[in-house]
């Protein structure tokens, strides 16, 4: 059985478990400037220091903790540490041309110890989702309000970067790829395209039920408004993206489970795919930390899984082990969503 | 049948919102005056860069009722793709324009591909053809199909554009094909557009244009599975440009037949159409008659009558007589038209004669939006027009508000002191607020303070701002169907933070019986379905006061569990239409163009044996694995990574075992074929008595009583027989297990279960094979209604010829015990020895038997669940008690019939 199948079998079986913030993390190490420099960086100007990504080859053994503690903390799939490893979001510190680099290596990173802990656990195996963050430009709003027709980024722009980030990816062996905290729809279509192109010239089934390496796409409502930045409503989102075969369709990011409930639902009665949710641990206080512990995240979590709403649950902003630790034994008494399914004349 | 994701099965469109194409849209309208092509102020506005200028167009057309935007940017003197990437990222900042979804309109595919990359939602490409060929048509799809969008499809091909009823259906099946089966496109994202093209121009061969429309449009909605059609409806009157009456006429005749044939969408200028009921008569007529080709001289006729409406200024002078009518038929007049000009003074005036302006709007201006309600419910009216009534009424019901007494007025007769507080929202997705208006109006009147929350109002906000603003109720308002379930969820989160405020459900859609079924049950504070806005000031009353309170909850809330109780029995039956209903909608086939062929073998022939080295070649693999429990198509299932290879050695082990059935003779296959003229009575057809021995035998068919989208028929076989002349029906029963007894006794000696599923597996692919091949003689040979056909084995598999051969028992005609009736008039128990139980099963079990329809139109499908009344009818048909015509349906039962002992049946 290769590696999609086994995730489709263990999709059926239980509510996947995702792992929860990588930043959050990170801070904890108390890491200083010197941290993010390899020596081909200790030239470079510009400060690096908050470039996450450029931990996983200055600091892999802190991205490989990481990536254990969300592991033993009970994750099926933890994501790979790439939210800002495109050329794009690379440009702020110059590093453009390091975006391959990043992805290769940080997929190679999560896979060994995904592997490490598959053979640890047989029964539960381990799975590596590359991360394909937004950017931090948008492709259909403008950044100039008295300019409303101008765009700081084009489709093909964002197409290019995302082909060269799921080709690092995928060379350093993920299992899935996520396309996340989606919160211009366009620019999630830039990614879904160049996916569809790379598949195509390297012969993916595009179809995880014929063999291809699964989708996921996760989209952010920004706020009570229960649109996306770019202005859309939940259902509208998902008929934008629905034309890719999805392994999985959800929210993550900017609300916190509670807030997340209307739109989840949204997701759960409408989706044609399974349904992901990894919320924010809560929203954020007055100096922008988030403190919803895990105790009470878990049980506004578990609201979503007594209506059986969800099929792939983990933590974005905020979490940690700890989250995911109580969250994942509250899934697992739970059964994960069925697909809704009907009879049609053929 | 076949699972399929229950969200594909309906075309579904988004800008910042969705847009459904549910079956109960009516018709979705396409705002066109932002296309270059068709409308010179626009093409005008882009020229001179006036994007401002021309968003306003878009807005317009946006607040005008268009669901869909075409953008086009095709005009010689423009750099289009630039064009088109500036005006979409335009649109894209305005929310109010891009809750819709644009269609992106161009004959060239680099612009296409150029607007694909600024819309985020899922929109429509308008259009690609088989204009230069199929490749470029595939890449082109392939390229759509990436980009998330649906497309329109132009019935065009190599050979050019399609202008007869034929080349229209052969270029949209051709077309549909590949992009199913090549591209793998949704079918739901698949439209075709089969040609408006302009009729009464004089020359003879526009004279069936409309008609060809509409039949093209009917068969692609019967045999696309999917596949809507769209099309510009203002061609059809090309040749009356200039003569706006005769024009807007058209149009409406035209429009009112396309949508009953099955268009579901398309280009119409709400300004450029008459209202169908509202045409004069004689115009009618006219139209009519060019539309439908009725007589020799339909065009000369309708040109005459243009002639008198153009010189004599008649439309003008018919224009102003409404205005010399009553008072309140001149109120109705503006309603349905949407005339502004003169809502002012007449509501002043009729403020003034009744001598209350709550009259006013309960009496003239809602007797006039009845009657909007009622064209619209008939198709007669069409969205946008139906927003420019509301807009009538809306300025009218506005005028009237300072004349309401308010409370603070000497006048102003209030019991209660204290102001009470209702608040008001149509709910979340639906955008229709007249009703919601009226009931604040009304009721704002009778004391109460009004605080209405607009509309598109989301559950949490409604339920904060009346915890914040301490309501005393809560109206929910709401129009198209999916409000329904939103005011559920609603109910449902009110109970879920805990409150009690009385609720009001309200709006054309809503109802007293979806009120009690579903979102009474869920909310446990009081739940009240108010009829219509006069029903409100009583109910608000009696829900708010404290004496009345408690006695009102108690009763309300028993006479919504009775309601529910009394649906409940008939729950089932909700999604079905009735019988009689059903039988006028039948698949409708051409008999105008179709002659029964008849057989050139009439009667009974027996095939004593059928040569099994011939039937090995017509077996279909597939079904044969999956006996097997191995699931894949034949011969791909080889390749498959996990059961490939054991596919293959059960394949070498069947053949090897195939070589012994045919050497050593263990088998032999026997048929029977009948070939009969037949007459069709109603739902059942009778076998001319000369070949049933001068008895009376007839077959009794089922009709599919699901409720269906539009277009779409319910299906009978009986469709597939000629309504009035004698046609041909064919029946026959093949077996392939003569003789299989004796092998399975000699592998149940051995114990050798594996030979003996292999071989009953076999038998039965071999019955299956023999019934193929003998259809193909009846095809052929004995029926010879295509005697030329040259297919392969996987054209067979596949079906791709004319006529179907569905047997009793299967989903088409899923009734048993017709079998009985077919093996009598076939003698098939005296001519092959195959036998039928008390069940009506064959038996040897390896056996075939079924029906023939010759017609090239019938195709296979399953009838689905029935209602009693169907079954009432079937038994008095069929001569049986109900409760045993209740037996044999059982399973497309879609009832619970009342337990009865057998024994007494």
């Amino acid at each position: 059985m290769n590696r999609t199948e086994l995730l489709l079998l263990q999709a059926k079986k239980k509510i996947l478990i995702l792992d929860g913030a990588m930043g959050t993390m990170i801070q904890r190490y108390g890491l200083g400037e010197d941290d993010f420099r390899t020596p081909e960086l200790a030239t470079v100007k510009k400060s690096l220091k908050g470039n996450n990504d450029l931990l996983s080859i200055s600091r892999p053994d802190i991205i490989r903790e990481i990536h254990s503690e969300y592991f033993k903390a009970g994750a099926d799939i933890i994501e790979t540490n790439t939210f800002s490893s495109t050329s794009i979001a690379q440009e702020d510190y110059g590093l453009q041309h390091l975006a391959y680099t990043l992805n290769l290596q940080s997929a190679r990173l999560a896979r060994q110890t995904a592997i490490e802990f598959t053979d640890l656990t047989p029964d539960q195996p381990r799975f590596v989702a590359g991360a394909l963050g937004p950017t931090n430009r948008t492709a259909s709003i403008s950044p100039d309000v008295n300019d409303p027709g101008y765009r700081a980024i084009t489709f093909d722009q964002l197409a290019e970067a995302y082909r060269e980030q799921v080709r690092g990816l995928l060379d350093g062996g993920v299992d899935l790829l996520l396309v996340e905290t989606v919160f211009d729809t366009l620019n999630a279509k830039a990614a879904l395209y160049a996916i569809q192109e790379v598949y195509d010239e390297r012969d993916i089934q595009l179809n995880p039920e014929d063999g291809g390496i699964p989708i996921m796409v996760s989209g952010t409502i920004t706020d009570a408004s229960g649109r996306t930045l770019s202005g859309q409503t939940t259902e509208a989102f998902l008929i934008s993206i629905s034309h890719v075969p999805l392994f999985s369709v959800g929210l993550n990011c900017a609300l916190g489970a509670k807030e997340l409930r209307p739109y989840l639902k949204v997701m759960a009665e409408e989706a044609p795919f399974l349904v992901s949710v990894y919320p924010n641990a809560g929203l954020p206080n007055e100096f922008g930390a988030y403190d919803q512990g895990p105790e009470e995240m878990n049980s506004q979590v578990e609201a979503f899984l007594k209506e059986g709403w969800v099929n792939i649950l983990g933590g974005c902003c905020g979490t940690t082990p700890d989250h995911i630790r109580i969250i994942a034994r509250t899934a697992s008494k739970y059964a994960p969503r069925k697909l809704k399914t009907e009879q049609v004349e053929n | 049948m076949q699972l399929q994701q229950k969200s594909n099965d309906v075309l579904k469109l988004s800008g910042l919102e969705p847009l459904v194409f549910t079956p109960e849209i009516n018709f979705v309208n396409i705002g066109e005056r932002t296309n270059v092509t068709g409308s010179k102020r626009f093409a005008q506005l882009i020229l001179n860069g006036q994007y401002d200028q021309a968003l306003e167009v878009a807005l317009d057309q946006v607040r005008g009722g268009a669901q869909i935007l075409d953008v086009c940017m095709d005009e010689g003197m423009l750099d289009g793709e630039a064009a088109m990437v500036k005006f979409l990222n335009l649109i894209a900042s305005e929310p109010e324009i891009s809750r819709i979804p644009i269609m992106i309109d161009s004959s060239k595919f680099h612009i296409i591909v150029a607007g694909l990359k600024c819309v985020q939602g899922k929109g429509i490409v308008n259009s690609i053809s088989l204009k230069n060929g199929e490749e470029e048509f595939v890449r082109q799809a392939k390229t759509v199909k990436r980009f998330g969008a649906a497309v329109v499809v132009m019935a065009f091909d190599e050979k050019g554009q399609a202008d007869t009823y034929e080349r229209r259906i052969e270029i949209c099946k051709r077309s549909y094909d590949l992009l199913k089966n090549t591209v793998g496109f949704n079918p739901q994202d698949i439209i075709f557009d089969p040609n408006i093209f302009p009729v009464a121009t004089g020359m003879e061969e526009h004279r069936t244009n409309a008609v060809d429309f509409f039949r093209a449009t009917r068969w692609i909605k019967q045999h696309l599975p999917g596949a809507k059609v769209s099309g510009g409806v203002s061609n059809v009157s090309f040749s009356f440009r200039g003569n706006n009456p005769v024009r807007e006429a058209m149009h409406a005749v035209f429009l009112y037949h396309a949508i009953k044939h099955g268009m579901d969408m398309g280009i119409v200028n709400p300004t450029m159409l008459e209202i169908y009921d509202d045409i004069p008569k004689d115009l009618l007529e006219r139209v009519e008659d060019v539309i439908w080709n009725r007589r020799e001289d339909a065009t000369e006729r309708l040109l005459d009558f243009a002639e008198t409406v153009k010189s004599s200024g008649k439309k003008a002078k018919i224009d102003d007589e409404w205005r010399s009518a009553s008072i309140e038929k001149r109120i109705e007049h503006a309603l349905v038209k949407g005339i502004v000009d003169y809502v002012i003074e007449d509501t002043e005036e009729a403020r003034v004669h009744f001598g209350d302006p709550l009259k006013v709007i309960e009496g003239p201006l809602m007797d006039g939006m009845n009657v909007v309600g009622d064209l619209f419910g008939e198709g007669k009216m069409f969205l946008p027009q139906v927003v420019k009534s509301a807009r009538v009424m809306k300025k009218a019901v506005a005028y009237l508000e300072p004349f309401m007494p308010k409370a603070g007025d000497v006048n102003f007769d209030s019991e209660n002191s204290k102001i009470k507080k209702i608040l008001l929202a149509t709910v979340k997705g639906d955008v229709h607020d007249i009703g919601k208006n009226i009931v604040g109006v009304v009721l704002a009147c009778n004391s109460y303070h009004i605080i209405d929350l607009g509309v598109m109002v989301e559950a949490d906000r409604i339920i904060d701002e009346a915890i914040a603003q301490k309501v005393d109720i809560i109206g929910l308002s709401g129009l198209i169907t999916p409000s329904l379930d939103e005011m559920v969820d609603v109910a449902a989160e009110m109970e879920r933070r805990g409150l009690n405020i009385p609720l009001l459900i309200g709006g054309a859609t809503t109802s007293r019986i979806h009120t009690a079924v579903k979102i009474d049950p869920v909310y446990s504070g009081i739940v009240v379905h108010v009829t219509d806005a006069s029903k409100s000031v009583p109910i608000a009353g009696e829900a708010i006061n404290e004496a009345t309170k408690a006695a009102y909850k108690a009763q309300i809330k028993a006479t919504y569990q009775e309601l529910r109780e009394a649906h409940e029995a008939k729950q089932e039956i909700k999604q079905m239409i009735a019988f009689e209903a059903a039988v006028r909608n039948p698949t409708v086939l051409e008999w105008d163009y179709f002659v029964p062929v008849t057989p050139k073998s009439l009667g009974i022939t027996t095939y004593e044996t059928l040569d099994l080295t011939i039937l090995r070649e017509y077996i279909d693999w597939t079904p044969f694995f999956s006996t097997w429990m191995l699931s894949g198509k034949y011969p791909k299932i080889f390749d498959h990574p996990l059961i490939g290879e054991e596919a293959r050695k059960l394949y070498t082990n069947a053949n090897a075992m195939l070589d012994r059935v045919i050497a050593e003779n263990w088998l032999s296959a026997k048929a029977v074929v009948g070939l009969f003229p037949v007459q069709r009575t109603g739902e059942d057809v009778v076998i001319d008595k000369a070949y049933t021995g001068g008895d009376l035998k007839m077959f009794h068919f089922l009709r599919q009583q699901g409720k269906k989208g539009k277009g779409v028929p319910n299906r009978s076989l009986v469709d597939y027989i000629h309504p009035e002349q004698t046609d041909y029906l064919g029946c026959f029963a093949v077996t392939a297990g003569i003789g299989i007894e004796e092998k399975l006794e000699e592998f149940a000696k051995d114990h050798d279960d594996y030979s003996d599923i292999m071989l009953k597996a076999l038998a039965d692919r071999l019955a299956e094979a023999g019934a193929e091949y003998l259809h193909g003689l009846v095809r052929k040979e004995l029926w010879a209604y295509a005697p030329d056909e040259n297919l392969s084995n996987e054209d067979l598999i596949r079906e791709n010829y004319h006529g179907i051969r569905p047997a009793p028992g299967y989903p088409a005609c899923p009734e048993h015990s017709e079998k009985r009736t077919l093996f009598d008039i076939l003698q098939v128990t005296e001519r092959i020895g195959i036998s039928l139980t008390d069940s009506f099963a064959m038996y040897p079990t390896s056996s075939v038997s079924g029906f023939y329809f010759g017609n090239p139109e019938s195709s296979y499908f399953g009838l689905g669940k029935i209602g009693e009344d169907q079954v009432a009818d079937y038994a008095r048909r069929k001569g049986i008690k109900k409760e045993q015509a209740e037996r044999l349906l059982s399973p497309n039962l879609a009832y619970t019939p009342k337990l009865t002992l057998l024994e007494k049946v």
